[in-house]
């Protein structure tokens, strides 16, 4: 029997297990969107831009693990999905976006809402497919899923023009993929963690520096488990957070730029520095060449393109880091003559001493709020117990510095695109896939506005994300950036005379507005959000504005070169220049 | 360093940009590229010539590997191989260097493939040293026309050297 070429994508994403797809209609997908009409197994969750529902799609795998999926039209609808299809792509979140395309025949004839992009989006998908001929529908979106959810996850973007949807065709499922140009490699070489293993047993002062590939390959049993045994201090990146727990005694939180005292320190002294599902980002190595000189550095990573690419590595181990840490713990039982405990006690001892000796903190002042202050309140009203997504900027930074995460897929945040607006649309999409969580955006004045409008979609879905506003009135992280090294010089920064008033902005929609101006009412106001459980709630607290994030690593330094917030910053700044 | 790169990709639309993309995002010239259909119609052979810091083009090679399309790279920095190039020249010469144009082509071992009331066209092929001697040694007497095919290699069998 023959079926239509939207019916056909339908059957196959409900083959994939697909139950939510975030989209926006238009023109040339109308005949998919008919058929999601009576779809009862599909829920499609209109947004209200294209932009949102990538990053929901992107912030629902996130929370979930699954592929995320979204639907969009032709032109405006997917260049509107570039940001976040970007924004997926960097940080490596397995999602399957669809885009209309103008009929066949028109295609490259700048008919009406024509776009390019599959070109426009090569880049910055891990694959790309424009669809033909309705014969290669089902096996294409049988690829994309695999293609997108193995190997280094990441997005995959396939374009189909209207006669292709509008089509009739046979339906016929692929049982197998199978891509010849395409084996990831899973398990990691035995030489090679026999040589970390003998890394790890010699070294006297290692580090763990665990990124996001520990989250996206479930690893993060695996990785307390090597940590615990060989005794071995834990630090991660921004994208790691999570992958091992916060609170957890090894650990020493974030690294880099706006990193921890001691896990910066531990790593500039350590011997053997473990970058295990890590790319070595700017922002974390600060200069390359003064970055763990002292260290001998291991890599494990799925991705041999990761491996070398910003620092010297010694020791490479290309695999998916789940298989290589079990393989790499179980050669490190066989060596026998290794006493962890005696071993590593005195660098442990180190490292307690770097923690005493600057511990993260901020000023508390009883007239006005510091937005440190609301996130960890945030952290003890929830007991820690939420889905935390941000979005770029200070209120990123203090996200990760002031809430410790002790599970992976915990923390939600564009790490590597650092994209302004991707917190909640990301939380929507966490909230749908995780219905008994809470969920909270803390935002900046700033980033809110950029996906503001998606209010309407979590009002009419009634989904209670909460969103926490640190109201700085400005584009905090440029105007700190403006205060240390631009003279005090506000260029363009300063929000607050233009902002809205958020709370009737939240009304407006149908949302609940809440708004804190004094330490004390902080509290009431969360545990008053956390009540609400069939409607989005914006708590606007008004915020120090001065206030800054440290320790700050100035750009183009050493990761130790940190200025801290006590210190005349001048002149250490003087002194790094 | 001058780099010699051949990929092994499968025969569709798109794969071209998305290799092109990779040394057009770096900043980095293809210096040379040929393409052609292997024995399997589905699969095609690239030669890619380029030139950049070794690091660079091992981040490049390696993200050649990673794009979903292709199936084999190798770099032949490290390899024992051949490797040919075909010119065609177009040339003018004047009446009396004629002989000396013909003569040339039969020492390069070049074939003449066209000639015309004024012209000779020649066909050499070879490795780049004897192409660029050949064409040192014809500039002189006036080239109106020519085209390379861009250069081919293939690893020579068992002697692997290098690394
Ligand atoms: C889309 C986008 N545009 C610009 C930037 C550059 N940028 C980084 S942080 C920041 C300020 C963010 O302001 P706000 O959301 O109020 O957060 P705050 O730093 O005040 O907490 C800007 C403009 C960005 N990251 N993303
Ligand atoms: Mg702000």
């Amino acid at each position: 029997m023959k079926i239509s070429g939207a019916e056909i994508l339908v059957e196959c994403l409900k083959k994939e297990g697909v139950k939510h797809i975030f989209g926006y209609p238009g023109g040339v997908v109308l005949n998919i969107f008919d058929v999601l009409y009576d779809e009862k197994d599909l829920q499609l969750i209109l947004t209200r831009h294209e932009q949102g529902a990538i990053h929901a799609a992107d912030g629902y795998a996130r929370a979930s693990g699954k592929v995320g999926v979204a639907i969009v039209t032709s032109g405006p609808g997917a260049t509107n999905t570039v940001t976040g299809i970007a924004t997926a792509s960097m940080d490596s979140i397995p999602l399957v976006v669809f885009s209309g395309q103008v009929p066949t025949l028109l295609i490259g004839n700048d008919a009406f809402q024509e776009a390019d992009i599959v070109g426009i989006t090569r880049p910055c998908t891990k694959h790309n497919y424009l669809v033909k001929d309705i014969k290669d529908l089902a096996q294409t979106v049988r690829e994309a899923f695999y293609i997108a959810s193995t190997g280094r996850p990441g997005p995959v973007l396939i374009d189909l023009p209207k006669d292709v949807t509008a089509g009739m065709s046979d339906f016929v499922w692929p049982q197998e993929v199978k891509i010849r140009s395409y084996n990831p490699t899973y398990h990691g070489n035995k030489y090679m963690i026999n040589q970390a293993a003998q890394m790890i047993a010699h070294s006297k002062k290692p580090v763990i520096m665990a990124g996001g590939g520990v989250i996206l390959s479930g690893a993060s049993k695996e990785l307390r488990e090597l940590a615990e045994f060989a005794k071995i201090p834990v630090t991660m990146t921004l994208m790691g957070l999570g992958g091992f727990p916060g609170t957890h005694k090894l650990s020493m939180g974030m690294l880099g730029m706006h990193g921890t005292y001691y896990a910066n320190t531990a790593v500039q002294n350590s011997d053997l520095l473990m970058g295990i599902g890590v790319r070595f980002d700017d922002r974390v190595t600060g200069k390359t060449e003064a970055f763990a000189s002292h260290a001998k550095i291991m890599q494990i990573d799925i991705d041999p393109t990761s491996i070398k690419k910003n620092v010297r590595v010694d020791l490479p181990v290309v695999g998916d880091v789940k298989n290589v840490l079990r393989d790499l713990l179980k050669t490190l039982k066989e060596i026998k003559e290794q006493q962890w405990g005696a071993v590593r006690s005195a660098w442990l001892k180190q490292v307690e001493r770097w923690k005493e000796e600057r511990p993260l903190t901020y000023r508390f002042d009883k007239n006005i709020i510091k937005p440190e202050f609301v996130v960890e309140k945030i952290y003890e009203v929830t007991k820690g117990e939420a889905i935390i997504c941000t979005e770029v900027g200070q209120n990123q930074m203090w996200s990760a510095q002031f809430f410790k995460y002790d599970h992976p897929r915990r923390f939600l945040s564009s790490g590597g695109l650092g994209t302004m607006g991707y917190g909640f649309p990301a939380a929507i999409g966490a909230q749908l896939a995780c219905p008994d969580k809470i969920v909270i955006d803390i935002a900046g004045d700033g980033s809110i506005q950029m996906n503001i409008q998606e209010l309407a979609t979590a009002v009419i879905n009634k989904l209670p994300v909460k969103v926490a506003i640190l109201n700085n009135g400005y584009l905090g992280m440029v105007r700190q950036w403006q205060e240390l090294f631009f003279k005090e010089r506000y260029s363009h920064t300063h929000l607050e005379s233009g902002n809205p008033d958020f709370v009737k902005v939240a009304e407006a929609y149908g949302a609940v507005g809440l708004r804190a101006t004094k330490p004390e009412e902080v509290e009431p106001v969360l545990k008053e959000a956390l009540k609400v459980k069939n409607r989005p709630v914006f708590m606007d607290f008004v915020v120090d504005w001065k206030e800054k994030v440290f320790p700050m690593v100035p750009a183009g330094a050493a990761i130790d070169q940190m200025i801290f917030d006590e210190e005349k910053e001048e002149k250490k700044l003087k002194a790094v220049k | 360093m001058r780099h010699t790169i051949s990929v092994l990709v499968e025969n569709k639309f798109g794969v071209l940009s998305r290799i092109s993309g990779l040394f057009s995002g770096r900043g980095y010239n293809i210096e040379s590229l040929s393409v052609g259909e292997t024995i399997d119609p589905a699969v095609s052979i690239m030669t890619i010539v380029t030139t950049g810091e070794d690091l660079v083009i091992e981040q490049i090679t390696k993200q050649l590997n990673k794009l979903i399309d292709v199936i084999k790279v190798v770099d032949f920095l490290e390899i024992d191989h051949v490797e040919r190039e075909m010119i065609l020249v177009k040339v003018a010469p004047r009446k009396e260097d004629k002989p000396e144009v013909l003569q040339l082509a039969e020492i390069f071992r070049g074939r003449i493939v066209d000639s015309g009331q004024t012209t000779y066209t020649i066909e050499i092929t070879g490795e780049e040293k004897k192409i660029s001697a050949f064409i040192d040694l014809i500039k002189p007497f006036g080239i109106k026309e020519f085209v390379r095919t861009g250069k081919v290699a293939l690893a020579r069998e068992g002697t692997r050297k290098g690394k």
